[in-house]
């Protein structure tokens, strides 16, 4: 199965779905997380540079600190996201999906030197490609997984309509694809609209605009509306 | 129930959720106590929710919601919380020398490879000089002859403050500490990387040694050494010994599956890491404060060095054996 979603079961008996971060986007947070990183090392050399002997020790402590322990201070310090992963809206969990921890943190993160073998990552991307669930070798170690962590997005506006009742008794899935459509309504254009709207012409007996708000009559009987 | 009666029920019910939800996952930065109390009965509530919105088919924004929120309180819920402070203190008295006599085969096999490595490496060298330039290039040999020379010995500490002090002891660290790590993460390769880094270091520490006892430089290198070679040399090994654990691991699972077995043995590889990262701190602030004062005397550097070995090996073999029963 290509598909990226998992089925997690709680401990209360429901299902929760996970949805896996692909090579991608994670390369794409590692790079800005490479990026600040080497910001971050310049910065501080400029800036200790004026403190002599003493300054170019703090460096080196520092940059020891940045090396090894960017990573697993951020993931372990800030739900599991480094600013890079942040950014991608993606965050690394246990396989159980709860919060990370130092050990598994450190696991993952150490690894890298593995994953970077035989140079730029190679080993990493292999695994990922080869793991249903795109882990590199540090996460396979760790027991750990990327997932997306999204924004709660904003309730779609349910347009004002009248409400009609179905012509023909519509089973769970039918109703909840007419839901879905009114949802997804706005993302689409009129022209998509109509073209998805038509294909029900044999049930709804209408095209077009017709066929659309026709739908959203349903759907809004569907839904609970009067 | 209609979904829009669903909704109008429990709408306020989510939103106390997800407020809750907001402090806990915020509660490092704005550092005063959430307010929790209730929070498990409302987060089976909301699960419960999910459950019935899932079975009934509401419209895919719903359940999407209700899962993100199901999500966020499962992590919170269910993640692990700890005292680092205390959990640090309990390590260094109960936990890493349990770890060690619990890994015992492992750290026994490292040692071997590692000092055996060494003194073998010192003896040829001591009885064959040139074998030095097969594995040092010749400036380098030049370099650690010139620092080690009790001539230009003396003459290098007169000018040495207190800033050179705090630049070595940055440099240890993040050389030293950067190859303990690199012993473990490398054994990952079926150990072959622990083995590799804990030969090498041998090989190169113990050229060094019988180079320049041969020399006759022992005045010099070895009061120097000794200090801090309780606990580099020590953890050296230690690294070596967490990264065959993990390469074993992955080698033979025993009935595991080969993926558990691997995520088991580096979980019981950490103390030794952590334990490795302590051990070269100390090694580092020892070589870079204690072994290169010239105002202490070699007997004193040589006592002190001992009473470290002690010290060192006592605790392993000794320390929380109550603990541990």
């Amino acid at each position: 199965m290509l598909d990226t979603y998992r089925k997690l079961e709680t401990p209360e008996n429901i299902d929760l779905d996970i949805h896996i971060a692909g090579p991608l986007v994670r390369i794409l947070a590692f790079t800005i997380d490479s990026l600040i990183r080497m910001g971050v090392q310049i910065g501080l050399l400029i800036a200790l540079a004026f403190l002599g002997k003493v300054g170019m020790a703090l460096w080196l402590i520092l940059t020891f600190v940045l090396e090894w322990f960017y990573p697993v201070l951020f993931e372990v310090l800030n739900q599991g996201q480094t600013p890079g992963k942040k950014a991608m809206a993606i965050a690394v969990v246990n396989d159980d999906s709860t919060p990370i921890g130092w050990s598994a943190s450190i696991v993952r993160n150490f690894l890298r030197i593995v994953d970077f073998l035989p140079m730029g990552y190679v080993t990493g991307l292999v695994s990922m490609i080869l793991n249903k669930d795109f882990k590199r070798v540090g996460d396979l170690a760790a027991g750990t997984v990327v997932i997306y962590r999204e924004k709660s997005k904003a309730a779609p506006k349910w347009p004002a309509s009248t409400s009609s009742p179905p012509p023909i008794a519509l089973n769970l899935k039918q109703q909840r694809a007419m839901l879905s459509f009114v949802e997804r309504q706005n993302s689409l254009t009129k022209e998509r609209q109509q073209e998805l709207a038509n294909h029900l012409q044999p049930v709804f007996q209408q095209q077009n605009q017709e066929a659309v708000n026709h739908i959203v009559r349903v759907a809004t009987w569907l839904r609970g509306g009067q | 129930m209609k979904q829009e009666l669903f909704e109008q029920n429990n709408r306020g019910h989510w939103q106390q959720f997800e407020s809750k939800l907001d402090s806990l996952e915020s509660r490092k930065r704005s550092g005063k106590a959430p307010q929790v109390s209730g929070f498990a009965e409302q987060y089976r509530q909301v699960c419960h929710h999910l459950a019935l919105a899932q079975e009934r088919q509401y419209s895919p924004h719903l359940i999407d919601r209700l899962n993100q929120l199901a999500l966020r309180g499962h992590q919170q819920l269910y993640k692990s919380h700890t005292n680092i402070l205390y959990n640090m203190v309990y390590f260094i008295l109960v936990g890493f020398p349990a770890a060690v006599r619990r890994e015992i085969a492992f750290v026994g096999i490292a040692s071997t490879l590692f000092f055996g490595s060494l003194l073998l490496t010192a003896v040829l060298t001591y009885y064959n000089p040139s074998l030095v330039y097969s594995i040092y290039p010749e400036e380098s040999v030049m370099d650690f002859t010139e620092m080690y020379n009790p001539a230009s010995k003396a003459r290098m500490e007169e000018t040495r403050t207190a800033a050179d002090d705090f630049t070595m002891f940055s440099f240890y660290i993040k050389n030293n500490i950067g190859i303990g790590f690199q012993t473990f993460a490398s054994g990952f390769l079926l150990g072959a990387g622990a083995i590799f880094n804990l030969l090498f270091n041998g090989i190169a520490i113990g050229a060094v040694t019988g180079y320049l006892t041969e020399l006759g430089y022992t005045e010099t290198f070895f009061p120097f050494v000794v200090g801090h070679g309780a606990f580099e040399l020590t953890g050296i090994a230690i690294a070596g010994a967490a990264g065959l654990k993990l390469g074993y691991g992955l080698l033979c699972p025993g009935r595991l599956s080969r993926k558990q077995s691997l995520i088991r043995s580096a979980r019981e590889a950490m103390p030794l890491v952590y334990g490795v990262f302590f051990m070269l701190l100390v090694a580092a602030f020892v070589e870079a404060f204690w072994s290169s004062s010239s105002y202490l005397s070699i007997t004193a550097k040589y006592t002190a060095g001992a009473s470290f070995w002690l010290l060192v090996l006592s605790y392993f073999a000794l320390g929380a054996r109550r603990g541990s029963e």
